[in-house]
């Protein structure tokens, strides 16, 4: 069988160039059932080299959807990142590589340093961490997990991309920052300038409201109001609740100064579904609800995009969300870092990843590349509601010199970021 | 020897003469779906097709007896009759077919199923699925080598160039290349095969006979951000000389010396240019304009942008045919 034309490095076992994983399963022994017995009798050759990831998550507590029409689902996530390996196994053959994916997924009261501890200690060196941000850094910081790369793929934390930045942590989530300015962007360009926000008090919901707020300045937004919903949303499914819903959401946003759209900050899903329809005055809602700026939305087809939706399909039974690409992503820099450089040992890896030779492709049009200060992956945003995909942002007019898609979060010049050494 | 340079300039007349023979430029309408039929020489909509949905690759075959025409979200190929404009017989493709090539003696359609990482080998004459050959994830360019003895298919996920033997049908060589692969082509003599990587924003010379790498092209224009510089569509010269690469947003395209893989030039056109085709005779280059909705024709001879001719809504493919 010859399925790389090079065969030169064949005698080179995975196990000795990389010595991580333990002894590498032999290579699937051919290209699928389309690929006939060959005149061959040599026995498969062993892989080139093995690339070994782990997806690390949690189960956190979540509230449910406030939407009927959106799924309750307890894989978000972990399906694109088996989708990842799917496809990075396929590569493999086709190249004499191994791909491998550990899945490893905690109670919610798990003890997620414990667990990052044996896995380190048991040579893992490529975690993605579908985790929160006090649980991404009390990983980050373990001495032995300095010899380790994280893709964070979970938490949104402006945070994490400044003063609590870390040198093996790399973000594929966008921040917050980078949500709300392209939502930001989008919004000018419409020249609806006038925001009337209303937040909830989730420390996630204060987080985003900031990077509203921060976003405004930016771009030529002006905060007429600012109103906190201080109520528990409930249950999902209450006999006719929609009553009372429609009475309560008239008097949260009414007496507001004039304004143009209702930017709503409710991270946490406590009430944001309830807003649209249902303001006092008749206006658009913005924000995490109604058109929304996310990193992937169900409803995007450009670039490609419906070979992942199918792919993902078909796999999982299921529409893919946001965490889902996210994770996927995670696990596809990794292997294409091992791909473009033909090797699995984190000084090359780690090198790779903020090379200029390094381009993650996502789907969006353009390369994505990590920013050098933070560690955060570039990307466009897209500004969708739940029914299509309405703009993608950087919007043409927001100029820079060097990545139109470092107007999206903390550029250079602002960030608090220092990596130190 | 004067005698003969006057011979020779009378046929190049007689050539120019040619050129103004009338020849039918089908454009494939992605959004519309339906192709538009253009007459090369005044320009004019002859006829709009309707299709299956979401027409993209599309190719006339040798003999320009048929065009073919991908119907991605219906699973299948449409074919025309140039002769009376209409869709004659579908050709059952496998999943979600994007681009296709045909084997030089006009016996074999080899389909690359963008969603399910595949290579369809058919017999053109019966429809009937001969193999169809696993590749890597997202296939989409489509060559046969001009003595139709070997097959690329360039996955876009996995980034590769995938040879194929078209005697055995075995994949024979995998060859790692920039990031999203969307075109394969050949050189006019078969020697080496050009492959543009849309996000990589290269092409890669592979050479035909070992796969190795010969030469990575990239490109460079002022005032274009380099992200938006997308190698998609490529065709050669009639005489190989040089090769045309479309470069999408970057809304040029390349002219490439061959032999030095120097980039000569850079052709302004419409808005996302896509796919390309050269005019038989080899005066004319027509490039499909994905977001301004037309086709723009570019003068070999000058490397002149000359016209932009209105064509249907995503214009994505070419083929032309007497």
């Amino acid at each position: 069988m010859r399925l790389s034309a090079t065969g030169r490095a064949a005698v080179l076992a995975a196990g000795l160039l990389l010595g991580l994983v333990g002894s590498p399963p032999p290579l699937p022994g051919s290209v699928q059932a389309a690929e006939p017995a060959t005149t061959s009798k040599q026995p498969a050759k062993p892989p080139l080299f093995a690339l070994r990831v782990v997806y690390l998550g949690k189960r956190y507590p979540e509230p449910p959807p406030l939407s009927l029409v959106e799924p309750i689902l307890d894989d978000k996530g972990l399906q694109g990142a088996r989708l990842a390996q799917q496809e990075n196994q396929l590569t493999g053959r086709l190249m004499r590589q191994d791909y491998q994916l550990v899945e490893q997924i905690l109670p919610e009261d798990g003890d997620v340093v414990a667990a990052a501890r044996s896995l380190l200690a048991a040579g893992e060196r490529y975690i993605v961490a579908d985790l929160n941000a006090p649980d991404l850094l009390a990983i980050a910081d373990l001495p032995e997990a300095q010899a380790a790369l994280i893709m964070n793929v979970r938490a949104n934390d402006d945070e994490l991309r400044n003063e609590q930045c870390r040198v093996n942590v790399y973000h594929v989530a966008p921040s917050d920052a980078m949500r709300a300015d392209g939502l930001a962007q989008y919004l000018a360009w419409k020249r609806w300038n006038s925001w009337f926000l209303v937040r909830g008090e989730q420390p996630e919901d204060l987080r985003y409201a900031a990077a509203l707020r921060r976003a405004a300045g930016r771009f030529g937004g002006k905060i007429v109001e600012e109103r906190a919903y201080q109520f528990e949303a409930g249950a999902r499914r209450v006999e006719s609740g929609h009553q009372q819903i429609q009475t309560q959401m008239p008097l949260l946003t009414q007496a507001a100064p004039d304004y143009d759209v209702l930017v709503v900050a409710d991270a946490g899903e406590r009430f944001g579904e309830y807003l649209m329809f249902r303001t006092e005055q008749p206006k658009l809602v913005v924000g995490t609800h109604g058109l929304v700026s996310a990193a992937w939305h169900r409803a995007y087809e450009q670039f490609g995009s419906m070979s992942l939706h199918s792919a993902f399909e078909k796999l999982a039974d299921r529409q893919i969300t946001e965490a889902d690409y996210l994770a996927w992503l995670g696990v596809k820099i990794f292997a294409e870092a091992a791909l473009r450089t033909s090797k699995a040992d984190l000084d090359t890896i780690r090198k790779y990843l903020t090379s200029d030779a390094f381009v993650a492709p996502g789907f969006k049009g353009v390369g994505l590349t990590f920013r050098r200060w933070d560690h955060q992956l570039r990307q466009p945003m897209l500004i969708a509601w739940r029914g299509s995909l309405v703009s993608m942002s950087p919007q043409d007019a927001f100029l820079h010199e060097h990545f139109a898609t470092d107007t999206l979060g903390h550029d250079q010049p602002e960030s608090g970021c220092r990596f130190g050494g | 020897m004067a005698a003969l340079r006057l011979l020779s300039s009378v046929s190049a007349l007689c050539l120019l003469g040619v050129a103004a023979q009338a020849e039918q430029i089908f454009v494939s309408n992605e959004r519309d779906n339906t192709v538009t039929v253009i007459d090369s020489v005044t320009l004019e909509v002859k006829k709009t097709i309707k299709t299956g949905e979401r027409p993209r690759g599309i190719i006339a075959s040798e003999d320009k007896t048929e065009v073919f025409v991908c119907a991605g979200d219906e699973d299948r190929l449409d074919v025309i009759d140039p002769k009376t404009l209409e869709v004659v017989r579908t050709l059952d493709s496998g999943p979600d077919p994007e681009l296709l090539d045909l084997d030089p003696a006009g016996e074999r359609i080899y389909i690359a199923n963008e969603d399910d990482a595949m290579v369809t080998v058919m017999e053109r004459a019966t429809g009937k699925v001969i193999k169809e050959v696993v590749v890597g994830v997202e296939p989409e360019g489509m060559a046969v080598s001009p003595d139709g003895k070997l097959v690329v298919a360039t996955s876009e996920s996995t980034s590769m160039a995938h040879f194929i033997d078209a005697g055995t049908l075995e994949l024979v060589a995998n060859v790692l290349v920039d990031t999203r692969p969307r075109h394969a082509e050949f050189e006019p003599g078969g020697a080496r095969v050009w492959v543009t990587s849309e996000i990589g924003g290269t092409v890669a010379v592979l050479d035909a006979a070992t796969y190795e790498p010969v030469k990575k092209i990239s490109f460079a224009i002022p005032d274009v951000k380099p992200e938006l510089i997308q190698p998609v569509g490529l065709r050669f010269s009639k005489d190989g000389k040089l090769a045309f690469v479309a470069l999408g947003p970057a809304n040029h395209v390349a002219v490439v010396d061959s032999a030095s893989f120097e980039v000569v030039d850079y052709i302004l056109v419409g808005q996302r240019p896509w796919h390309i085709e050269m005019h038989p005779d080899g005066s004319k280059l027509y490039v499909a304009n994905g977001q301004t909705n037309d086709m723009t024709v570019i003068d070999v001879a000058s490397l002149k942008a000359e016209r932009s001719v209105p064509v249907g809504r995503l214009p994505w493919g070419i083929a032309i045919t007497p």
